[in-house]
């Protein structure tokens, strides 16, 4: 398994989000979910100022077999979408941490960022279910 | 309870992705699924198919039973060793399971059937054969390896006793002969296989089974899961039982109606059913599509057209053509411009004619 990045946070559902320092965060799927779901071949990217919510579907990654909701960890508006996605899915498996990102949101109540995973509960979510 | 096959452990060495495939822990893919379809594509792969089951007919009255039994006719089968492809039908002509016969003798026939649906099938045809004296055997003993792909056959080829290798070369599409391993094994090895590329389906006792697998690694065969196998399957046209077919359909609403044989005189389950239908012209018509756009198709979806509303059945990407394709259940009449509900979006697609891919290459009108 790949190294967890540790200035990551997660949901149980395997978003991670990153805290950008200007009230945006940056919102992709594990490694681990990567792995899962195999080789991906669509991603369904948000727009640019659609309003999401922590919690509910906010992208979809399409492998082969499956589709799969990305929940955003936090409550915003969408300010960035990754829209290399749209010809290079499979960046995701290659690179889920970083060039994999999926959208960005700038986010209305950074309290939220508390109810995340640390990266190391989500490292022993990831043991447990092994 | 999880079953597994012999080469469970050869699985999971070589790093498989394992999943639970109709109660059968089965490998999904050995790393990537896309490269293991384009591996059958362009060279050859196998798969472990050991979770379907050979059940053995035997008695005097054996084809008598199998033409009561089958909607296709085994009547067709003149020589030892040829093969047929048929559905089982309920009363209702619904699809019990879709199958191979092959005539082995003339009192024994050779049935392999689906692995989600082997008990079923066992008590179906169990039920019927008590009235012809046919002795039904299950032959949980053997293990399957399907070899597929341009360079499938060659490969196989390589690993037969010298003495049988000019005979297994001459075999026909469609049929079987038992060889001996080059390791001494006795092997059933049939010219059919589900991906539409040449190959084999090589039937042996398990305790060979890893033997000839790592034999075939050796040879340079890659091995393949059950979601290349999936793809591989709809790209080359071919159904899927418990997705594009079960007891609520008929043949002719699976595209099946080629192997149906309204012939002369004989009276088997579910004929009834199926005349009735033909002429009432009602059945409603499974047609493939293709998506421009991109996205995936997806089983379960609903699918709108002039002819009415239907459903997608199998749905894929397809590696091959880097677009989605899918079969769709639509009721009878001209489909007109069909459009998919995607999420919530009406999302057109194009009525092709499958096979989709043939030979590996896109078939004609289906990349527009």
């Amino acid at each position: 398994m790949s190294e967890i990045p540790g200035d990551l946070k997660f949901l149980k559902s395997h978003e991670w989000a990153r805290v950008e320092g200007d009230g945006r965060v940056t919102v992709g799927i594990s490694d681990h979910a990567q792995g899962l779901l195999g080789d991906l071949v669509y991603v369904d990217l948000p727009s640019v100022g659609d309003r999401v919510e922590a919690g509910t579907g906010a992208a979809v990654v399409e492998s082969v077999k499956a589709a799969s909701d990305v929940y955003s960890p936090v409550t915003g508006t969408v300010v960035a979408v990754n829209s290399d996605l749209a010809d290079k899915p499979e960046t995701i498996n290659e690179d889920a941490f970083g060039e994999g990102w999926i959208f960005a949101v700038e986010i209305e109540d950074s309290e939220q960022l508390n109810e995340l995973l640390d990266p190391d509960d989500y490292a022993a979510l990831l043991d447990d279910a092994d | 309870m999880t079953s597994k096959t012999i080469l469970n452990d050869s699985h999971r060495a070589l790093g498989a992705r394992m999943v639970d495939f109709g109660g059968w822990d089965m490998p999904l893919n050995y790393g990537s699924q896309i490269e293991e379809h384009h591996q059958v594509r362009r060279d050859a792969g196998m798969f472990d198919v050991s979770h379907m089951t050979v059940v053995d007919l035997r008695g005097e009255r054996v084809r008598e039973f199998l033409r009561r039994l089958l909607a296709n006719s085994v009547d067709k089968l003149k020589k030892k060793g040829k093969a047929i492809y048929s559905c089982m039908l309920d009363e209702q002509g619904g699809v019990v399971d879709d199958l191979i016969v092959y005539y082995m003798d003339d009192g024994w026939y050779r049935l392999v059937v689906n692995a989600g649906t082997r008990d079923k099938d066992l008590a179906w045809i169990g039920r019927h054969a008590a009235a012809f004296d046919v002795d039904v055997v299950e032959r949980a003993e053997l293990a399957i390896i399907a070899v597929q792909g341009p360079a499938a056959r060659e490969r196989v080829l390589g690993l037969v006793d010298a003495a049988d290798r000019d005979v297994l070369a001459g075999l026909g599409r469609f049929a079987a002969i038992n060889v001996r391993s080059a390791h001494g094994a006795d092997l059933f090895v049939a010219r059919t296989g589900y991906t539409g590329e040449d190959g084999f389906e090589v039937v042996l006792e398990q305790g060979g089974a890893v033997a000839l697998w790592d034999a075939l690694l050796a040879a340079g065969v890659k091995p393949a899961g059950l979601g290349a196998r999936d793809t591989l399957r709809l790209e080359a046209g071919l159904a899927l039982y418990g997705q594009d077919m079960d007891e609520s359909v008929t043949p002719y609403e699976v595209a099946l109606g080629w192997t149906v044989s309204l012939d002369e005189g004989r009276d088997f389950i579910g004929r009834e059913r199926l005349e009735r239908q033909q002429s009432d012209g009602d059945a409603r018509q499974l047609i493939g599509v293709v998506m421009d756009e991109k996205g995936v198709l997806r089983h379960g979806q609903r699918v709108l057209s002039d002819a009415g509303e239907g459903e997608i059945l199998s749905g894929t990407f397809s590696p091959t053509l880097g677009k989605a394709i899918a079969f769709a259940r639509i009721p009878a009449g001209d489909a007109g411009q069909v459009r998919v509900d995607i999420r919530g979006r009406e999302v057109p697609v194009r009525t092709v004619k499958f096979p989709f891919v043939r030979d590996g290459q896109a078939q004609p009108g289906v990349l527009d």
